[in-house]
């Protein structure tokens, strides 16, 4: 069994040795504190309020994403054909349509409060 | 068995990318595949939150029960597991079993003490009366919120399962593969949790 | 739920059901006493219950889903019977009218369709694109197997507790606890539930199955279409699916925990249940629709001896729609009041989803025109689906019509248009498939008389049945009652409607007859008795475990095709060279696993923490058991390879 596995490391290698390096990491981890940071002293200060602040809120929990997507998750290196991004891309139109469809149609629908 | 091997290898060159299958890589993309299911899942509670999060009934608002001091640290200790978990896999990628096995420790001593937090909070909230049966937001809260909390149990779980079996086996393509995938999965519930701050935290005591 | 006394735990007082536990214990006994008898549990345990072979778990999917399709024809019958009746004759009472039209909708769409479709995804797909076993034999066994147990717990309600009946989506208020408080909702959370998971890992595996698992030079755009049509039902199985599993939880935490996401107060809303179990039971029918267009452009382009015509347009419009299927949910409750703006928006989606498949039905005529057609059971099937399925799709856009639709709104004319797509396209498509590769899968043919019978009984039915149900419709009749007075004049029209269902029902019990008489008058048939094009024709029927012996070389679309008319003009293959096959080890712990879940869902549906808990236990268990098993692969020597090829007599 130990020649089965060795005969895959050197494919395992392939698809892994270029995963993320320490300043990757780092740089992601930051970044994450310091986006993490700006809602909390603007939003709970009232730096910004009202839309704006919800605003303030999406952006940079998307923002967030995007950088844990890259620095993180390393979906920048995946070869081609990107079907991982694909499979993401359509996930998350999916997701959006959940949330902004459900919204949408329930905003006339509260029965009760 | 050692020919069978040699066999096996000619084989796979053979037949270039699309013919032959590594196994670890076809596991780690089906993980990734079973992820997008679970951000659905979690679309799905964020839509019925979205929804149904100023039904109070009269029962507590969000800004009245949320107390943001926990919260906060809730959330720096699961972004700075998330990067021990990435710092896990760094070891992991230089063959630095000791360090693989160390940091995931510390992943998994942070995962637990971010459910600790959870689960007071929650203890909490419960005792001042804001129970799931009280509203419909509560309902949601809990439901969406808790799912969040079951996942980084489960988690936890895993990893431990992970760390015995990298102590018994060392770094192999198979528990490399298993720990990639933690790590993506850990990576993942700090994202979700990020908007749970964000949407059902930030957005209910603002 | 405290047990006092024997009825609140069996169904008690109907004498169809003593009659079923009756029939179900001798089956039960029947089974034991034979396997005993014959000593065949050691072959049942080793080479089916814990095979990760897709063939055999795509015929284990098979035989399950068409006992379930006995059941819920059976179900279908008593409620045609039952309406037949008009005024106070009860045949049914109507609290048993209501159980039965509930488990009717949830065994024909979650424990026939699915599992029939899943069937044929694992009896065909690996075989088409050359593959050893799918990406993940493990997981698909635990998906049958959960798909089972799941599919046991929703049936064993008919004779434990009592079933449920609310309607088969359960809409809230009336699936809470407040107005079901008996278990029969608890099963139904939960069978559809565990099941629900087996279908969601079937959709990861097939899809990288697919994605990863192609034969070399089988480009994605030299794909058989079946295969794309799999690969288009499970892209929206992975994307709706968690829907559903977070639906039912939710409805679930509701009834368990007393919350208040769909009650009528404390906020709760039922109408955001119904929005939700839309956005994943809209895609839910396409889910199953689209692998049977599969499954007709496969025996189309066969039996009229042509390449299918408009393959790129074939495959834009399996995608296009298992996308588009996800933005036209609200047209199932166009009456909810979410005003215009949103019924405008979702009836134009719903318009527009109509032209992809349009553009299907031209391209299996034009692949028709001009083709030297024959008539075997697969393409008799597919003519016929082609004009029930254009006037069930005419008689949607029909409905998609947001204003009209508050006059078809849960009428008859609703249940004859869906009973049209689902039977038009859904099951004639299976059944065309299911004749279709049925040599390739047992190495014989099913009769082909007794199959015109069966396939004449079920068309005329059909249309016997279902064409008097959009008159009633607009008559006023509405689905779910279980009786009418003689003066709104629908006797007739029912009487004639019961006549068809009846009839179907007897193209089934021949088809029944047409598997056992071919049963025991085998025509045994070689590998590609069709003149199939695809590559699962290219090996022998059935296929051995391995499935190939050599990997095969893609060149082109219809590639098997291609290699006969090579052959046809001289051109040899080589004699083949045997390699190692590298094979998964089979497994018990699907089934292990499943019982634990079963256990576990059983302890939710009574709350007995006692089967809840050895249930959780049991289930983490085995998972862990798996993660610390790591021999679950072996190599077939090339050697074995010559001799059980030389066995079978196909060595060169």
């Amino acid at each position: 069994m130990a020649q089965h596995h060795d005969t895959h490391a050197s494919h395992g290698a392939d698809a892994h040795e270029s995963h993320g390096s320490l300043k990757s990491y780092v740089l992601g981890f930051v970044l994450s504190l310091i986006l993490t940071a700006i809602p909390l002293i603007l939003v709970l200060n009232d730096i910004v309020t009202g839309n704006a602040a919800d605003v303030v809120l999406l952006a940079t929990a998307v923002l967030q994403f995007v950088v844990q997507l890259f620095f993180f998750m390393h979906l920048k290196e995946e070869k081609k054909p990107r079907y991982n991004l694909m499979v993401l891309l359509l996930g998350l139109v999916i997701v959006l349509t959940i949330v902004a469809g459900s919204i949408w149609i329930m905003k006339y629908n509260m029965v009760a409060h | 068995m050692a020919h069978v091997a040699a066999n096996q290898s000619s084989h796979d060159h053979d037949h270039g990318h699309d013919g032959h299958h590594d196994l670890e890589a076809l596991r780690t993309m089906g993980f990734w595949i079973f992820i997008i299911t679970d951000c659905i899942i979690f679309g799905t509670l964020f839509a019925t939150y979205a929804v149904l999060m100023n039904s109070t009934a009269g029962g507590p608002t969000a800004s009245e029960l949320f107390e943001m001091p926990g919260v906060i640290a809730e959330t720096f200790i699961l972004l700075t597991s998330s990067f021990t978990s990435g710092l896990a896999v760094l070891s992991m990628n230089r063959g630095d079993k000791k360090g693989l096995i160390g940091w995931l420790i510390v992943t998994a001593l942070l995962g637990a003490s971010f459910i600790t937090l959870e689960v007071t909070e929650f203890l909490k909230m419960v005792d001042e009366g804001a129970k799931i049966s009280t509203s419909a937001f509560l309902s949601a809260f809990y439901t969406l919120v808790g799912t969040h909390g079951l996942h980084v149990s489960i988690g936890l779980i895993w990893m431990v399962a992970l760390m015995l079996q990298v102590a018994k086996r060392g770094i192999t393509p198979v528990t490399k593969r298993k720990i990639g995938n933690i790590s993506l999965y850990w990576h993942f519930l700090d994202v979700v949790w990020i908007f749970v701050f964000t949407i059902v935290y930030m957005m209910g005591v603002r | 739920m405290k047990i006092t006394k024997l009825s609140d735990f069996f169904v008690t007082g109907d004498p169809l059901i003593y009659g079923a536990d009756v029939a179900i214990g001798l089956t039960m006994v029947a089974i034991v006493v034979a396997l005993t008898a014959f000593k065949r549990w050691g072959w049942l345990w080793r080479e089916w219950l814990t095979t990760v072979d897709h063939k055999r778990i795509g015929i284990m999917y098979v035989i399950a889903s068409l006992l379930m399709l006995f059941r819920g024809g059976v179900d279908a019958l008593l409620m045609r019977t039952q309406l037949a009746l008009p005024d106070s004759m009860e045949f049914l009472k109507p609290d048993h009218y209501n159980d039965i039209f509930t488990t009717h909708g949830v065994i024909m769409i979650l424990f026939m369709a699915m599992p029939l479709m899943f069937g044929l995804f694992n009896l065909t797909v690996p075989l088409q694109i050359g593959a050893r076993d799918v990406a993940f034999p493990l997981l698909n066994s635990l998906s049958f197997w959960l798909f089972f147990m799941g599919a046991m717990l929703f049936n064993v309600s008919f004779v434990i507790g009592g079933s449920p009946e609310a309607g088969w989506l359960a809409y809230p208020p009336l699936s809470e606890k407040m107005f079901s408080p008996g278990v029969g909702q608890d099963f139904y959370i939960w069978g559809i539930q565990i099941s629900g998971i087996g279908s969601l890992m079937t959709g990861i595996n097939f899809i990288v199955t697919i994605l990863k698992m192609r034969a070399p030079g089988m480009k994605l755009m030299k794909m058989p279409m079946f295969t794309w049509s799999v690969l288009s039902s499970c892209l929206t199985i992975i994307l709706a699916f968690p829907i559903l599993t977070v639906t039912l939880a939710l409805l679930f935490i509701d009834r368990y925990f007393g919350a208040h996401f769909f009650t009528l107060d404390m906020g709760g809303n039922p109408m955001m249940y119904i929005n939700l179990i839309w956005m994943w039971g809209h895609p839910e029918v396409y889910i199953v629709v689209l692998p049977a267009f599969g499954i007709f452009s496969e025996i189309v382009a066969t039996f009229s001896k042509k390449r299918l015509f408009g393959y790129g347009s074939m495959v834009f419009a399996l995608m296009s729609i298992s996308i588009f299927s996800f933005f036209t949910w609200a047209h199932h409750f166009f009456t909810m009041g979410s005003g215009a703006n949103v019924n405008a928006f979702f009836a134009v989606t719903t318009m527009i989803i109509a032209i992809p498949t349009g553009v299907k039905i031209f391209n299996w005529l034009f692949t028709m025109y001009k083709g030297k057609i024959t008539f075997e059971l697969p393409m008799l099937w597919t003519m016929a689906f082609i004009p029930c399925f254009i006037v069930g799709g005419m008689t949607g856009v029909m409905l998609s019509v947001a204003p009209a639709d508050f006059q078809f709104h849960n009428s008859y004319f609703l249940i004859a248009h869906f009973h049209q797509v689902l039977i038009g396209g859904v099951v004639f498509g299976y059944f065309a498939g299911l004749y279709y590769w049925w040599p390739k899968v047992f190495g014989f043919k099913l009769n082909e008389k007794l199959g015109r019978w069966a396939f004449w009984l079920w068309n005329i039915g059909f249309y016997v049945c279902f064409m008097p149900q959009y008159v009633l419709g607009l008559m006023g009749m509405t689905r779910r009652v279980s009786s009418y007075s003689w003066d709104t004049g629908w006797w007739s029209w029912n009487f004639v409607s019961t006549i068809g269902g009846f009839l179907m029902g007897i193209g089934f019990l021949f088809q029944v007859w047409q598997i056992l008489h071919s049963i025991k008058f085998m025509e045994r048939v070689k590998g590609d008795p069709w003149g199939g094009r695809t590559l699962e024709w290219s090996i022998p029927s059935p296929a051995p475990f391995y499935n190939f012996t050599i990997t095969p070389k893609v060149e082109g679309r219809d590639d098997w095709w291609r290699r006969k008319e090579l052959a046809a003009q001289g051109v040899q293959d080589p004699p083949p060279k045997y390699e190692p096959i590298h094979m998964p080890k089979n497994s018990g712990t699907p089934i292990v696993m499943s019982v634990f879940w079963f256990i576990l869902g059983f302890g939710f549906v009574f709350d007995w923490l006692w089967l809840i808990v050895p249930g959780a236990i049991g289930i983490a268990a085995t998972m862990l058991y798996h993660s610390f098993n790591y021999d679950t692969d072996y190599y077939v020597t090339a050697e074995e390879v010559r001799k059980t090829e030389a066995k079978a007599g196909r060595v060169v």
